[in-house]
């Protein structure tokens, strides 16, 4: 266990520096000026223009300005922006709050998924079962922007039950809408996936000897086959969390959610290449993290799987 | 859904040997036509001639293949002619779906936007498909070191969020202030998707070509001297397709889904393009005192994304040997 632990954290180096090589290329590495715009509607002054370069090292190869990105990186400094703000606060002021709006949003999809996928596992073909294919199928086909946007219209302005947009900091009441609409997508390949597993293992062996035994049925269901089915979907959870981190983009901007995702997509519009790295190193770090540690998870859950 | 499905929810079943199987079971049901047995895809068209689901799901993507091919056959309106007196004017029997912002009959953009949609998810889509296969099938024929660098440069890539990529790939390519004309914009598009999500497609095709590698009529066809380029297109390729083209039609919607994602973000596809995204982001300020303006592309857009996951579904269930 403990070597394999080892390897695969081995593994994941190359692809840690693969990634934020890739993303800091196309952020510093575009051709075009990266001062237009930083001085109002006037060029900027050429002495700051020199202190920029030194201070952001511009003037270097790409290669050794990554490089010495990473050395400040691993002594925990995520550097500055160009008004000269710590990267840091920036990102230890919305990252609370968009890992709310995940668990929210994990949660959410897993108790609502999981209910679905278990009743219509149990039993197939009834009307429930169809009901939930199709609102699946529709769940899938919604993107995120339309249902936001719809049940913010909806819930929000027609019916004045929640609050359209959130305040800062976000109270987790507030964030259960827009966590619906952030896991709505997976709640349904949740609910699926559940489905199939507990269907397929429903016909198994074991099962039919827990029965034999005279188990009462919830035992059997609760303990056997759930544990047994829940493989797929823990695997699916994990790597979800790094997604929904990622993806929060869309979300957090319709809800006026002041997170990591909108102060991405703001650092890339208003050129801030610095910031941008840096979050996204950290969101590459929670996606691989979350990744080994299904792996790990399903040794837990599965006693037939034993890593060497 | 803005980001394509996770590789966990295709399952790519080892397809050993399915055409023997297929091909024993169509010679006894078919006598007449012995020496032409029905292969895997004989046998799933069989399967899928019968659903409800797909001539549904057929029909309206025929629909929109229509509207993206000949959009003058369902209106005769502009979809770029404004005209600021008729702003933000509700839906009437003059225009069905009332007018935007700028004065443009929001029916003729809804049907000149299908074009755009279709032509992106398609053509990424099959990008995705011709690359990600490629290099699944080098990486799983060849193996070696070769494997390994293929497989790490697919992790790279699928380590960074999707709607996360396509926006800082997009910036950089695509910003504001670049001029481009609406074919070079989608190209653009299309590219970034692919580079995006081709890791999927060449894990499928990888894990399925390792699969058949060392079956016995591979090995027959190489002791009988077959080359390396014979058996990968006459045995390899063959076999091995099923769940990468059961994947790919799930892909070509949510590949709808993302482009109006990121034509949304801003992003995307831009001005001179008429698509559903765009229309989305342009009403967003609106949504209060017009909410047609809103409705109306999103209920063609959840439309096609729905379409081609219900035909990416029935193919599923059709391809799928467990589900037999």
């Amino acid at each position: 266990m403990g070597r394999y632990v080892l390897r695969r954290l081995l593994q994941l180096i190359p692809v840690f520096f693969g990634t934020t090589f890739l993303i800091y290329y196309l952020v510093w590495a575009v051709p075009g000026d990266p001062f237009a715009g930083k001085c109002g509607e006037r060029p900027c002054p050429q002495s700051y223009v020199d202190f920029m370069t030194e201070k952001f090292n511009l003037d270097k190869p790409i290669i050794v300005q990554y490089g010495t990105y990473m050395k400040n990186l691993l002594q925990g400094d995520f550097g500055q922006t160009f008004g000269g703000r710590q990267i840091s606060d920036l990102i230890a002021d919305a990252y609370p709050n968009t890992i709310k709006l995940a668990i929210v949003a994990l949660v959410i999809e897993a108790v609502i998924g999981l209910t679905a996928g278990v009743i219509t596992g149990l039993r197939r073909n009834g009307f429930l079962d169809n009901l939930v294919l199709v609102s699946t199928l529709f769940m899938i086909a919604l993107p995120i922007f339309v249902l936001g946007f719809l049940l913010q219209k909806w819930l929000g302005v027609d019916l004045g039950i929640v609050k359209p947009t959130v305040s800062n900091p976000p109270s987790i009441g507030e964030l259960i809408m827009p966590g619906f609409v952030l896991g709505s997508a997976s709640m349904a390949y949740i609910a699926r996936l559940a489905r199939t597993s507990i269907a397929e293992n429903r016909r198994s062996d074991y099962v039919r000897t827990a029965i034999a035994k005279g188990l009462p049925m919830k035992r059997v269901v609760g303990v056997h086959l759930l544990r047994n089915s829940l493989i797929p979907v823990v695997t699916y959870l994990g790597t979800d969390l790094g997604a929904l981190m990622g993806g929060a983009i869309v979300t957090e901007g319709i809800f006026n959610i002041n997170g990591i995702g909108r102060q991405v997509y703001r650092a890339i519009v208003t050129k801030e290449g610095a910031t941008v790295v840096s979050i996204v190193v950290i969101l590459v770090l929670v996606y691989l993290i979350s990744n080994l540690l299904v792996d790990l998870l399903y040794a837990a859950l599965d006693p037939r799987i034993r890593y060497e | 859904m803005s980001e394509p499905m996770p590789p966990s929810l295709v399952t790519s079943p080892p397809t050993t040997e399915p055409t023997v199987g297929n091909a024993l079971e169509a010679d006894a049901q078919e006598k007449k036509s012995r020496d032409k047995p029905r292969g895997l895809l004989g046998d799933a068209w069989r399967d899928l001639r019968r659903k409800p689901l797909f001539w549904i799901s057929a029909a309206l993507i025929l629909l929109f293949v229509l509207m993206a091919a000949m959009p003058f056959l369902f209106t005769s309106a502009s979809p770029s002619e404004g005209v600021l007196a008729r702003s933000r004017v509700s839906p009437s029997a003059d225009a069905w779906f009332g007018y935007d912002v700028q004065g443009r009959d929001v029916y003729a953009r809804v049907i000149y936007g299908a074009r755009a949609s279709i032509v992106v998810s398609l053509a990424s889509t099959f990008g995705t498909v011709l690359f990600g296969g490629m290099m699944g099938v080098i990486a799983g024929y060849r193996g070696g070191w070769l494997d390994g660098l293929v497989s790490r440069l697919g992790e790279v890539f699928s380590g960074i969020p999707f709607v996360l990529g396509a926006i800082v790939i997009l910036f950089t390519f695509n910003g504001p202030g670049t001029n481009r004309g609406p074919w070079a914009i989608m190209a653009i598009v299309v590219v970034s998707l692919v580079i995006l999500t081709w890791p999927v497609s060449m894990r499928i095709m990888r894990s399925s070509v390792l699969a058949v590698r060392d079956a016995d009529y591979i090995v027959a066809a190489r002791a009988m001297g077959a080359g390396p380029g014979r058996i990968i297109f006459k045995h390899l390729i063959p076999n091995c397709l099923a769940p990468l083209l059961v994947y790919s039609t799930i892909l070509i919607g949510s590949f709808v889904g993302a482009e109006a994602t990121l034509s949304f973000l801003g992003v995307g596809l831009r001005t001179p393009v008429v698509s559903w995204g765009i229309m989305i982001n342009e009403a967003q300020n609106y949504i209060r005192v017009s909410p047609f303006l809103l409705f109306f592309p999103s209920a063609f857009l959840v439309t096609a994304v729905l379409a081609f996951v219900m035909l990416g579904e029935a193919v599923r269930e059709a391809l799928d040997p467990k589900l037999r």
